[in-house]
Parts: C-alpha cells; sequence; structure tokens
C-alpha cells in the first residue's frame, strides 16, 4: 500500500510511464539560467531583476504573474509570493501577465509528479522513452493548469522577490556607504536601522541592476509573513466590478475588423463545398474564408461588425461531410464497452490479488455496478474569440488562453516567423476551466489575419459554435466489482475505466506527431489513488477509439472518476450495511488527514442525526491535484423536484495562502460540478453535438444555488491545488443523497436522466 | 438613427435591426455590455432602459428610444456605485466576464425593490449565468448594497 505523501502527488498531465524520468528532467531545467524576456521591453527608467520583477524610477514596481487569470485569483495570490519577500504591499504593485517566454515554464507537474512505487517498472519500461520527450517538452511549455499555479510558483516566486530584496540592499548599502547587515526593508524601501536613512526602491533600482543578484537567499520564516496566509483584496476586482475592457473579445485596435467562424458540427469531418454568394453581398462583409485546421474545417466571414458577420455567416450555404467519429451515444457506449471487454488495459496500482479474490467469491458478497458519464462543453462564460495581426513580418496575437507559449509554437507553423516576431498578448480570461488550454481558436484568428492585408481582426465565436464543437470532457464507462468481507467490509474492489485519452489527445494537438502511446494516468485518476486501504484492489484504465476530441475540463479524470468511484464506495457501504460515512472512516483509518476532514464533516453537517423524511444527505470524498475534499449534501424533495438545498466542504490543502479566495475556489468548484451532475451532457446525434447554448446546456443559476458552509484544515504537509479539487467529489455526493432520500441509484450522469430538479 | 448611453447622444448610420448589444460594443465602444449567449439566456448584456434590466443582445437598436444606461455609466474605480462598492467588500468577482450583467441588474432590482427577500433576488437574478458559481457571494452583496440603502449609508 502507498503511503500518504505518495498518494497525494499530483499527477496532471504526466503521462504515468513518463514520470519516472520526469523529476531528473525537472531538477536540470531548473538549474538551466533561462533568459529574463523583460530585458528587451524595459521602459526608459526602468529595471528588472529576473522574469518576474520590474521597477522604475518613478517607484513603479511591476510584477510579472505568468499564469493566465480566469478567475481563480492567480493575479493576487501569486503576485503576493513576490511581494512577501519584496516587501512591497499589494497596493504598490502593478501586475501584468508578461510575455510569452521558455522562463515562465510550469514545472509544478514534474515537480510533484514523482513515480509510485507500486508501478510495474517492468510495463511501463518501453513506454518511458517515447514519452519523455513529450513530456519534457509539453512542460517547457507556459501553461495555466492542474490546480498548479501555487505548487510552481510557491518557491520560484519567493525566490524572485527575495533576490531583487537583497540586490536592492546591496546597491544601497553601496550608496550609503554602510554594510548591508544594517540595512532592513519595508513597503518599497530600503532602511538604514543605524542612521534611520531611507532610500525608496525607484532611487535604487537603475545601480541595483548592475549588480549581480546573490545566488541563495534565505526566504521568511512563515511566521514572518505579512501577506501570504491571510485574505487579501484581490487586485482584479475594481476592474472587474467596473466593467472595463479586459478580456480578449473586448480587444480594441486601430482598423480592425471582425470575422466568425463556422465549422463543421461533426468533428474531424471535411468542408465538401461553400457558396458565399449571398453573404457577399450583404453589408459590411469583406471575405469569406476557408479554414482547413487541424483543429477544424469550415469558413470564416470577416465583416466590419460582429453581428454582420455573425448574420453573414448564417447566410453562407455549406455542404458538410460527415465526420470519422461515433455517429450517436448508443454507438460511443457500444465503443466503451468493447474497449473493456477486449481486454489488455493498464493498471498503475494494485494491492494484493485481485483476481484471486474474485475467483473463488460467493455470489451473495459480489456487488458489481457499470456507470456512465457523458462528454461535457467547458460552456466559458466568455465564448471563444482571439484577435490577430499579422502587419510587416511581425504577428501579434490576443489571445484570452491558458498556454501562451503554445500560441506561439502555432503562429511559428503557419506564418514561418522567428519565434522573436511573433508576441502572444495574454488578456483575461472569461472563464477557462481547461478550454483555453486548446488552440485551436488562436490558430482560427492567425489565419484569418493571414488573409487580411495587414489589418487586426478580432474573431468571436457565437454561443452555439462554442459549445457544439469540442474539445470536450471525455465520455467514460466504468465497471465496478467487489467482494464484501462478512464484516461489511470489502475483501476485494476491481474496477475498468474506459474514456478516449486526453493526454494523447493534448499532444496530438498541440505537438502533432509525437508519440502519445502508452497509459493515461488522467483516465484512471481519481479512482486508482485514493485513499482507501482495500486488501485486493486495481483498476484497469483502457484508452477508448473514440475520436472526438477531448480536453481538460476542470478537474479532469478525477470529474468522472470520482463520481463512479465514490458511488460505488457508496453502494458497498449500503451493501454491508455500515453508515457510508463510518464506512469511509474505516477505509480510510491509515490516513489522519481525511479522518480530520470526516470528523469535521461529521460535526458541521450533523450527519446521521435524524432530519424529516423530505431531507437526506450524501457523502464522498476525493483525494485530487493534492488537496483532500469531503463534501456532504443534503438535499429535499420539494413536490417530486429535487432541491440541492445545502453542502459542507471540508478541504485540506495542506496550507493556504489566501482564506478567502481558496474558500471562493471550493464554492466554485463545488457549483461547476453540480452544473454537470444535474443536467450537463453533450449527446451525438448523426455525428455531431446536439446542444448549441444555454437553453440546452444550462448550468446551475442563484434559484437553485444552495447554501454552501466550507471549513478548511492544514494537516497534510504538502501544498495542494484550489481550483478543480471541489468539483470531483460533489457529484457523487449528489447522487449519494439522492440514494439515501428516495433509494434510487443513479449511474448515468446527468442525473437529470431519472430524477427532476428544482 | 440617434441612440441615448449614459447620457450622451450617438448618431449612428446602422441597421435598425442590429441588436443593441452590438452597436454598443463595435459601432460605439461601449464594452461594458458582454456578448455571452445571443439568444437572452445568459444575461451577460443586461442595461437598464426606463428602469428595466433588459438584455441588449435582443434589443434591436432601432426600438431603443430612451436612455441607455450600461455599466461603463455606472461608476469608476475612484468613485463606485453602492452596488460595486458591496461587490467589492464582499469580493464577489471571479473570472468577472458575467459581473457587468450581474451587477446592473442588481442596481435595477435594488432601484425598483430597495428590500428585496431572497425570494426577490432569486426572482430576479435567475437569468443572469455564472459559471464560476459566484451566486453565495452576489446574494451576500445584494444584501449589504440594499442595508446600506436602508441606512441612507
Amino acid at each position: 500500500m502507498a503511503s500518504i505523501g505518495k498518494i497525494a502527488r499530483r499527477t496532471f498531465l504526466v503521462g504515468a510511464a513518463a514520470v519516472a524520468g520526469g523529476v531528473a528532467f525537472g531538477y536540470y531545467k531548473y538549474k538551466q539560467p533561462l533568459e529574463n524576456p523583460l530585458k528587451k521591453g524595459l521602459a526608459e527608467g526602468e529595471a528588472t531583476f529576473n522574469p518576474y520583477v520590474k521597477i522604475g524610477t518613478d517607484n513603479r514596481i511591476t510584477v510579472i504573474v505568468p499564469r493566465a487569470e480566469m478567475g481563480q485569483g492567480a493575479f493576487t495570490t501569486l503576485a503576493a509570493l513576490v511581494a512577501e519577500e519584496l516587501d512591497v504591499t499589494l497596493d504598490q504593485i502593478a501586475i501584468e501577465h508578461g510575455p510569452a517566454a521558455p522562463a515562465y515554464y510550469n514545472d509544478a507537474a514534474l515537480r510533484e509528479g514523482a513515480p509510485f512505487p507500486a508501478f510495474d517498472h517492468s510495463m511501463v519500461a518501453e513506454t518511458v522513452r517515447n514519452a519523455m520527450g513529450v513530456v519534457g517538452k509539453f512542460l517547457a511549455l507556459q501553461m495555466t493548469g492542474g490546480s498548479s499555479s501555487l505548487a510552481d510558483g510557491y518557491e520560484k516566486m519567493r525566490l524572485a522577490g527575495a533576490t531583487a530584496r537583497e540586490t536592492l540592499k546591496a546597491a544601497a548599502a553601496q550608496k550609503l556607504g554602510v554594510s548591508a547587515g544594517s540595512l532592513k526593508t519595508e513597503a518599497g524601501k530600503v532602511i538604514d536601522t543605524k542612521s534611520g536613512k531611507s532610500l525608496t526602491y525607484g532611487e535604487l533600482a537603475l545601480d541595483a541592476a548592475k549588480i549581480d543578484p546573490p545566488s541563495d537567499v534565505a526566504l521568511k520564516p512563515r511566521a514572518q509573513w505579512k501577506l501570504l496566509g491571510k485574505p487579501q483584496p484581490r487586485k482584479d476586482m475594481p476592474a472587474k466590478v467596473t466593467g472595463q475592457p479586459i478580456f480578449g473579445i473586448d480587444v480594441q485596435l486601430p482598423d480592425m475588423l471582425y470575422a466568425t467562424v463556422r465549422m463543421n458540427p461533426q468533428p474531424g469531418g471535411a468542408m465538401k463545398s461553400f457558396d458565399a454568394s449571398e453573404a457577399l453581398k450583404m453589408r459590411g462583409v469583406k471575405k469569406v474564408i476557408a479554414i482547413d485546421s487541424l483543429y477544424g474545417k469550415g469558413f470564416a466571414v470577416i465583416a466590419d461588425n460582429t453581428w454582420r458577420a455573425f448574420k453573414a455567416a448564417d447566410a453562407v450555404k455549406v455542404v458538410w461531410a460527415d465526420g470519422p467519429g461515433h455517429r450517436d451515444d448508443a454507438e460511443a457506449k457500444k465503443i466503451l464497452a468493447s474497449t473493456i471487454a477486449a481486454g489488455g488495459g493498464f493498471s498503475l496500482r494494485s494491492a494484493g490479488d485481485p483476481d484471486k479474490a474474485f475467483a473463488d467469491a460467493p455470489r451473495e458478497k459480489l456487488v458489481e455496478a457499470e456507470y456512465y458519464a457523458p462528454f461535457l462543453s467547458h460552456a466559458t462564460m466568455e465564448p471563444m474569440n482571439a484577435t490577430a495581426r499579422l502587419k510587416d513580418g511581425v504577428l501579434d496575437v490576443w489571445s484570452p488562453n491558458q498556454a501562451p507559449s503554445v500560441i506561439k509554437i502555432i503562429g511559428a507553423r503557419l506564418t514561418n516567423l522567428a519565434d522573436d516576431k511573433i508576441n502572444v498578448h495574454t488578456t483575461f480570461l472569461g472563464g477557462g476551466f481547461g478550454r483555453r488550454i486548446e488552440p485551436d481558436f488562436s490558430d482560427y484568428a492567425i489565419r484569418i489575419a493571414m488573409e487580411t492585408e495587414g489589418r487586426p481582426v478580432k474573431v468571436t465565436w457565437t454561443r452555439e459554435e462554442d459549445i457544439s464543437h469540442g474539445p470536450y470532457r471525455p465520455a467514460a464507462l466504468a465497471r465496478y466489482r467487489a467482494r464484501l468481507g462478512n464484516d461489511g467490509l470489502p475483501v476485494a474492489i476491481h474496477g475498468s475505466v474506459a474514456s478516449p485519452s486526453v493526454m494523447a489527445g493534448m499532444v496530438g494537438r498541440i505537438m502533432p506527431g509525437l508519440p502519445t502511446a502508452g497509459p493515461d494516468n488522467l483516465i484512471v485518476d481519481g479512482a486508482y489513488n485514493q485513499p482507501y486501504t482495500i486488501p485486493n484492489e486495481r483498476i484497469d484504465g483502457y484508452k477508448a477509439p473514440l475520436s472526438t476530441p477531448v480536453a481538460s475540463w476542470r478537474s479532469v479524470g478525477n470529474s468522472f472518476n470520482a463520481f463512479m468511484h465514490e458511488s460505488f464506495v457508496d453502494e458497498l457501504a449500503h451493501a454491508g450495511k455500515i453508515d457510508p460515512m463510518e464506512f469511509r472512516r474505516k477505509l480510510m483509518a491509515d490516513y489522519p488527514t481525511a479522518i480530520a476532514i470526516l470528523d469535521k464533516l461529521k460535526t458541521l453537517s450533523d450527519w446521521g442525526k435524524p432530519i424529516d423524511k423530505t431531507r437526506a444527505q450524501g457523502i464522498a470524498f476525493t483525494l485530487s491535484f493534492g488537496t483532500w475534499v469531503g463534501e456532504v449534501v443534503q438535499v429535499k424533495d420539494e413536490n417530486g423536484s429535487i432541491r440541492v438545498e445545502k453542502i459542507w466542504i471540508v478541504a485540506d490543502p495542506g496550507m493556504v495562502l489566501d482564506p478567502l479566495n481558496f474558500k471562493a475556489q471550493m464554492m466554485s468548484g463545488a457549483i461547476y460540478g453540480l452544473s454537470a451532475a444535474i443536467g450537463q451532457q453533450i449527446s451525438f446525434a448523426d455525428g455531431a453535438p446536439q446542444q448549441s447554448n444555454f437553453s440546452d446546456y444550462d448550468a446551475m443559476r442563484m434559484n437553485q444555488c444552495p447554501d454552501i458552509v466550507i471549513e478548511i484544515l492544514e494537516n497534510s504537509g504538502h501544498l495542494g491545488g484550489a481550483g478543480e479539487p471541489a468539483t470531483p467529489p460533489v457529484m457523487a455526493a449528489l447522487a449519494n443523497a439522492i440514494f439515501a432520500l428516495n433509494g434510487k441509484r443513479i449511474r448515468s450522469m446527468p442525473l437529470n436522466g431519472e430524477v427532476s430538479f428544482v | 438613427m440617434k441612440l441615448q448611453v449614459n447620457g450622451t447622444v450617438h448618431e449612428l448610420d446602422i441597421e435598425p435591426d442590429m441588436p443593441l448589444l452590438w452597436a454598443l460594443r463595435d459601432e460605439l465602444n461601449i464594452k461594458g455590455p458582454k456578448f455571452g449567449c445571443g439568444a437572452g439566456l445568459c444575461g451577460a448584456c443586461t442595461v437598464i432602459i426606463d428602469g428595466q434590466a433588459t438584455r441588449a443582445c435582443q434589443t434591436a437598436v432601432g426600438d431603443v428610444t430612451a436612455n441607455v444606461r450600461t455599466i461603463d455609466g455606472l461608476g469608476a474605480p475612484d468613485a463606485l456605485h453602492r452596488v460595486q462598492q458591496a461587490w467589492l467588500d464582499e469580493q464577489v468577482v471571479q473570472c468577472g466576464y458575467c459581473q457587468a450583467g450581474q451587477i446592473m441588474n442588481a442596481v435595477a432590482l435594488l432601484e425598483a425593490n430597495p428590500t428585496p427577500s431572497d425570494k426577490d433576488i432569486d426572482d430576479a437574478m435567475s437569468g443572469n449565468l455564472c459559471r464560476c458559481g459566484t451566486y453565495p457571494r452576489i446574494r451576500a452583496a445584494i444584501k449589504r448594497a440594499a442595508s446600506g440603502q436602508q441606512t441612507g449609508a
């Protein structure tokens, strides 16, 4: 059985086979002196100390946050890491996303994704060699995902602040003719404690930039933190409550054109023909062009106004070819089921000998169940869009995106321009949830800008285009079986999970041609690595050959595995006639972090105390992205419809750098998961998605929103993520609460297929 | 045609059936109202006309005869409207994309009903979608703004 710390490590985007080599790669990269990209764009009177800090003689202090602000609060909490060590207040700094540059690679996944000791190394040995190149190149990308921003920045960004601070002190020591030891820093000033003289950072900046930064600096102990660990007002809040034009869709440039795209709704399908003659007669329409991209085939309408482009696109007569994918949901389910039936899955961790345990299991001790989860759209509030300009041999892309260096790769591929002729401007994101790692919307904008003779063009998708085109959260099917002992606890659990591979899909879209063979731990993430002690246990993963493009969707594999695995754990508790909270306590007895969460949940929710017959509670627990989360959902029967009345969330991310924002992320993750569990699905008919707007792909609204109580614990000893970990358990907790209410066990999402909701 | 926005009259030469949203965003560069669905389903484009919260994506610009209030005219970072201040105090916002619409809808609600009940808030606000799930804090901010109004703050 793996130990607690090993289980807690994150595995996002690291093909399971590849992590064995990952640590060495991370260390090597860490030691590489990476060029400071800020040196190129310095203004007069401005100095830079490292890729995260710029200081002007006018005392303007700029902190670079190279992770996309998509609502999760990265702008504030990551900037606070630098500000804490630099000894400046958050009021004193300006925050920017900064350019796309190798200095900002995200290595958290590697540092955190150490291999499990339970790996079958002989099995993965073959694929390690293939996947190493993939992972190495992949993670050198500047990416926001995997709830990894804090884990990635925690040391790097504090070091950046501390190094700049010490350099400023060295400059002050020279200027004042004193030893650095007598100097202290406070609120943007270096102060000589003996004479009381002080110099602002602005006064020191240009001199300090000439001094070699110290190679090792001490970071402040936690007890001395002024900003970290305390709630900070979000720096992006004033602009966002006053409607400032900060999103990608708000980009406004001189001489700009407006465009939209219509791509074949059948994934992978070609465009047979299109007739734009009517569209071209319409007011403001400049051009209609075909788009033939790796990400879709279709056309774009370029006009002088977004609405005119939308309207003209409706007037284009187009003939689509069928795509290669499944025609309808029944076929998708058949492919998933037959993938499992064919055998040849992979497993990343096993305990005991499950095959033997099942071989002689008495029929009455067996529990079996099959679960299904559908494709899902991310449905960010801001529809996909990007703005591009190709002028005088320079490509500029303004894009609300989670992976700016991917856009550079795409831009170079399309235009053949050198890296230094491509500028990516990351705007604020009106939601990301994994969708904006994808390159498609930026790719289309660049292609369209290649047709506008140097004029910038903003490309906005309709909501219908956004929802009816993936990449989607993959559909998944799982079969579970368990053998119960005489005490009602499981002697053995065996799961088989089939889903198309997100890892293979993403690599294929970003770096086509790289090998993507081998296991994809995302398929079993949230099932194989949970802190339950089962004497005989194995989860087998199967990469299903469904060709519909699939992507990261808030919590990735956990988003379906937690529903399935935690529903099954609940079924076992009922089969074993043990209270579901108590059942989990027994199975997680080896993990004090989990037990503390259950204790707190029990108290908060009054679990087990009688409530009236119209109400019931369900529990679920998921360890994902290094954060341990237990949730209790309370439902109420309102005249035959189910209301989600209340949720209690207890989370342990090891350490909380901003409790108010962490709670916001827990709330957000739970509501996002509830929206999916209650009513979301992308279903297919005739090879195409059937949903297209919030009328048929709705999300939770104010009148449906439960009361949410959140408690934070800090026992795990590991800095976990915030953006995703609340999403996985809420879906199972809701399904388990519905079972407790009316005895209906729903094994297929969305749950409104079998019950109605308020 | 003439279009009055936040007190300023603009002269426009556009099709009268162009949705108000696109006249504001692409013709007048007033970017506060956001495009979310184009079908009146999400509320991101909410503006106030004649005291009514109105979906700009479903309103033909040619039909607009009264002044259009958008978030751009509501308050500035250094001179916030009390609803915006309440949003700040409750730290409501995450991605922020829906919030211009949420705030304009809340302003219309509080102007018509200075002391809304939970049900009043649900009824008024349920047409405004938020994918970040900020609803509990939106509710708290509306109540905070309402209580400020009661006490004359």
